[in-house]
């Protein structure tokens, strides 16, 4: 199955999440899905554009799906959720409103792309790769205590995404327990890690994230899987911050989804990025064996 | 909290305007204040999630739309996923920083806020994407008192390529650039 790709800013090579990218490329050799890249694809304006201005928000996005459509791709993968849940927000106003439509396709200077499916990419693998995974899998983790952490936007606004419970999501967890690791119960699967704030109130990031990283720990996770970079970030890059603020030592490994798999169908840690992040992934790399 | 509003001030087209812009029913809220109860940044704001709704039902058009909550809302969608009346919460905030920003009413205690949604979009106006070293350069430049809260964690970035000091330029960044023209609000 071919599927367009969306990369978005953040996970492309040279960005602060790239290994999120690079994984997701990886693991989709592997067990698909055989993905291009949308030609001249563009940010989908992200926070800052949805907070400030509706209708360039919109154009944004739909600017993307309308050159999806245009190299007539039926569905295309998004992995990161502030992405694919711009676009498919987006996506949805100009269906409903006929004034905003015309603006957008005015300002895009294109048909505005109305019909192609937007996928995240727990989505993907779940919908049609839990098999192929179990089929191809070399290496298991058992016993390796992981917390699947959803974040905002992947679940949330649940009528508008209609992707897994707003606010007990289980597909992460799925993946999780098909790659021989163990997702384990705890309460702040959909918490808000303060997401867009991580430069501008920084401080509202560290107690957010503190929350986060104490409701893992006391759950007894080893490592916290992700699928958004602006988790990964928060989480991974902002630990040291959070540990010297709280006066505590949380030493707990951020993985995204895609590098889990990747492990477990025996690819190489370095391939998938294992090494670009801030707290070691060592014990996350040893447990697959 | 207890808040005094000078209803003299008050508009009653306030709420008509909100709702006739975005479509939400802004009259629906019953003030149950589950929004607040589950709002991750409530304890940072001067309004909760909930009393903003009421400033709005009231038409205290400026207690709003000067607050510091509209900036402080990380778009969570806790607030309008848990609403028992469907009121759009998260995306009531949305509506009220950019009438703010058209009526330059943004409070200046959350520049920072502000200033990196500006550096933002300057990035993809001129790039097409996001060229993070550049966008953080201008966000930098903006706020330099935030200049130094950062530094260390670049080294690691840098070691890593994780910062890319090539600009992200896609072809059709001219297309990207009329987009931004087109979308000037008014």
């Amino acid at each position: 199955m071919k599927i367009g790709y969306y990369p978005g800013c953040a996970i492309t090579k040279g960005s602060s999440s790239e290994e999120y990218g690079t994984s997701v490329m990886r693991v989709s050799k592997v067990i698909g899905p055989e993905i291009e890249e949308i030609p001249d694809w563009s940010c989908c304006g992200a926070s800052s554009a949805h907070a400030t201005n509706h209708k360039l928000s919109t154009a944004l996005s739909v600017r993307n799906l309308s050159l999806a459509e245009k190299h007539e791709y039926k569905e295309i993968l998004a992995p990161c959720p502030m992405c694919s849940q711009r676009l498919i927000i987006s996506q949805k106003d100009v269906q409903e409103d006929a004034v905003l439509k015309r603006e957008v396709e005015d300002a895009i200077e294109m048909p505005c792309g109305t019909k192609v499916k937007v996928s995240n990419y727990l989505e993907i693998v779940k919908n049609y790769y839990m098999d192929e995974i179990k089929q191809k899998i070399k290496k298991t983790a058992k016993g390796f205590k992981v917390a699947c952490y959803y974040g905002c936007l992947l679940v949330r606004p649940p009528k508008v995404l209609k992707f897994d419970d707003p606010e007990d999501p289980q597909s992460m967890d799925e993946i999780v327990r098909a790659i021989g690791a163990e997702p384990i119960e705890w309460e702040f699967k959909t918490n808000c890690c303060g997401g867009g704030f991580t430069l501008s109130r920084t401080d509202v990031v560290v107690k957010l994230t503190n929350d986060i990283l104490e409701g893992a720990e006391e759950a007894g996770a080893h490592a916290i899987a992700v699928a958004c970079p602006m988790c990964h970030a928060n989480l991974d890059m902002r630990q040291k911050k959070i540990e010297k603020e709280y006066k505590r030592k949380f030493n707990i490994p951020i993985v995204y989804i895609s590098e889990l798999i990747g492990l477990a169908l025996g690819l190489g840690p370095i391939g998938l990025g294992l090494d670009k992040h801030f707290v070691d992934t060592k014990s996350v790399v040893d447990a697959y064996t | 909290m207890k808040i005094k509003i000078n209803l003299d001030n008050t508009s009653s087209d306030f709420a008509k305007e909100v709702e006739k812009r975005s479509g939400i029913k802004v009259k629906e809220c019953y003030q149950c204040g589950k929004c607040t109860a589950g709002c991750p940044v409530a304890y940072e704001m001067d309004y909760m999630p909930n009393q903003i709704i009421r400033l709005v039902q009231i038409g205290a058009r400026r207690e709003a739309l000067t607050s510091r909550t509209i900036w402080l809302c990380a778009s969570c969608i806790t607030c309008s996923t848990r609403c028992p009346k469907e009121v759009k919460i998260a995306e009531l905030m949305d509506v009220l920083r950019e009438m703010a920003l058209e009526e330059n009413l943004a409070n200046p205690l959350e520049k920072n806020i502000t200033a990196f949604h500006e550096s933002f979009l300057n990035s993809v106006k001129k790039h097409g994407r996001i060229s993070e070293v550049w966008m953080l350069n201008e966000y930098k430049m903006k706020r330099p008192k935030t200049a130094l809260q950062d530094l260390a964690v670049a080294p690691h970035m840098i070691a890593k390529g994780k910062l890319s000091f090539l600009p992200h330029d896609i072809k059709g960044k001219d297309a990207i650039a009329r987009i931004f023209k087109k979308c000037k609000p008014k």
